[in-house]
């Protein structure tokens, strides 16, 4: 049987890990080959490493850094944060990395998703999508989720399945950070009204979170941050706990 | 020296990595005597089956996979080419393997996408993995079960998972991204 996923995400500023990461044991914390080691012990299914450099230095940086990735990690991983062109995704791909996740980008022009599906297939485009609720409507939000556009959430899921995407991140702004579990409506629809794997992503706050967003909705995987960085929870007995409520995961 | 073939799929430079991880010297090449003189062949790639023998057709490279007798492992897309024909792009392919390759019904999530363990399995290929292990799936298309099956896996419907006919094996899943047990099989294969 499938198993549902359990996906860490690890923002990286000029080629390190930043904010959140206190594993007591691990000597650089804002080293991401170590951090992402410590994960694929644990038994993390895949791993996300968004790049929030900004710079032209930065991005290089990022580039070498996924070479590395992909040279001592065993596990698929998906890397994203200013792709904007297929030359972008190119790059990271050649790098090595196994997905490559385009957001604002896509929104600005849709056709980016179909560019890097016929270039690669469409099971290295994630499409990530920050929802955000603006008068009781799911909107799609942009810049990192500061900036809501009026375009429809499901409407726009619809389009980028259409366009050849492989998967979805789905990130609810409204849950993200409050620690008060998934967005299960929300992702409740929208893994029913499409054929393509969705992530659920954003307000994780304990393991029975997880455990609701798989029972209740068809997101085939959960990814979050904090809550894995900081210990609060590790991800094997996160994964006891998933069994023991018989969702079945990669042990 | 293990060959990995080279052509026009993705993801090959993934293999390489998994066996440089495990210490062993591999080329990446479509170079015919250096495939031909390789103590063992990786077909790896992900990708689109139509194009991609399109591009084996024009080198010659079928029939040099065809006729190499040393231990030779397809993964994804590698093992999908070595089966008769494959509903992507209505394509003919190498027919190392009779099964076909079809694509998954729609009433499910596609692509399969995830870790997924078996129903059975059996060969030296799994010396040492159990049914309950886990590898790494990506694919919208997969083998219709038949007789060069030995690996069987459930996702909406029973597919195949491994293939094997006298030195050609095949898996659906990725071991180079499938953790320790996909380094097992890996492992298993360069032992062969």
């Amino acid at each position: 049987m499938l198993k549902k996923r359990i996906i860490p995400c690890l923002d990286i500023k000029d080629g390190e890990t930043v904010k959140g990461v206190n594993f007591v044991d691990i000597r650089s914390a804002g080293d991401p080959i170590e951090l992402a080691k410590r994960y694929v012990l644990e038994g993390a299914d895949e791993l996300v490493f968004l790049d929030i450099t900004a710079t032209v230095e930065g991005r290089k940086t990022f580039v070498q850094l996924v070479e590395q990735i992909a040279h001592e990690i065993n596990i698929p991983f998906t890397v994203g944060g200013g792709i904007s062109s297929v030359s972008d995704a190119a790059a990271l791909v050649k790098a090595g990395a196994d997905k490559v996740s385009i957001n604002s980008a896509a929104v600005r022009r849709p056709e980016l998703v179909k560019e890097i599906a016929d270039e690669f297939g469409s099971q290295f485009v994630v499409v990530a999508i920050d929802a955000g609720l603006v008068d009781d409507e799911w909107k799609v939000f942009v810049k990192g989720g500061r900036e809501a556009t009026s375009i429809n959430v499901f409407v726009w899921g619809k389009k980028v399945e259409e366009l050849g995407a492989g998967e979805i991140l789905l990130t609810s702004m409204q849950n993200d950070g409050t620690k008060a579990g998934f967005a299960l409506e929300l992702t409740g629809k929208l893994a029913d009204d499409l054929n393509i794997p969705i992530i659920a992503s954003g307000g994780a706050g304990n393991r029975a979170h997880f455990a609701e967003v798989f029972e209740k909705t068809n997101a085939t995987a959960a990814l979050a941050a904090s809550v894995f960085h900081f210990g609060e929870i590790p991800i094997p007995s996160l994964k006891e706990f998933l069994n023991d409520q018989s969702i079945e995961v990669r042990r | 020296m293990i060959a990995i073939v080279k052509y026009n799929a993705g993801n090959i430079r993934s293999v390489k990595n998994a066996l440089d991880r495990m210490d062993v010297a591999s080329v990446i090449t479509d170079d015919p005597t250096e495939l031909k003189s390789a103590e063992k062949v990786i077909f790896p790639g992900v990708g689109e089956a139509g194009t991609a023998m399109s591009y084996l057709r024009e080198r010659g490279l079928d029939e040099i996979i065809i006729g190499l007798d040393q231990p030779f492992l397809g993964i994804c897309l590698g093992m999908q080419l070595m089966c008769s024909h494959s509903e992507e792009k209505d394509t003919k392919c190498l027919g190392i393997f009779k099964e076909k390759v079809k694509k998954f019904p729609a009433k499910g999530i596609v692509p399969h996408m995830g870790w997924n363990n078996f129903n059975e399995v059996k060969g030296p290929l799994f010396d040492g993995i159990e049914v309950s292990d886990n590898m790494y799936f990506v694919h919208s298309y997969y083998a219709e079960l038949g007789e060069d099956t030995v690996g069987e896996t459930d996702y909406l419907v029973p597919f195949t998972s491994a293939l094997q006919k006298n030195n050609f094996y095949g898996v659906q899943f990725h071991p180079e991204k499938s953790a320790d047990v996909g380094q097992r099989l890996l492992r298993n294969f360069l032992q062969l």
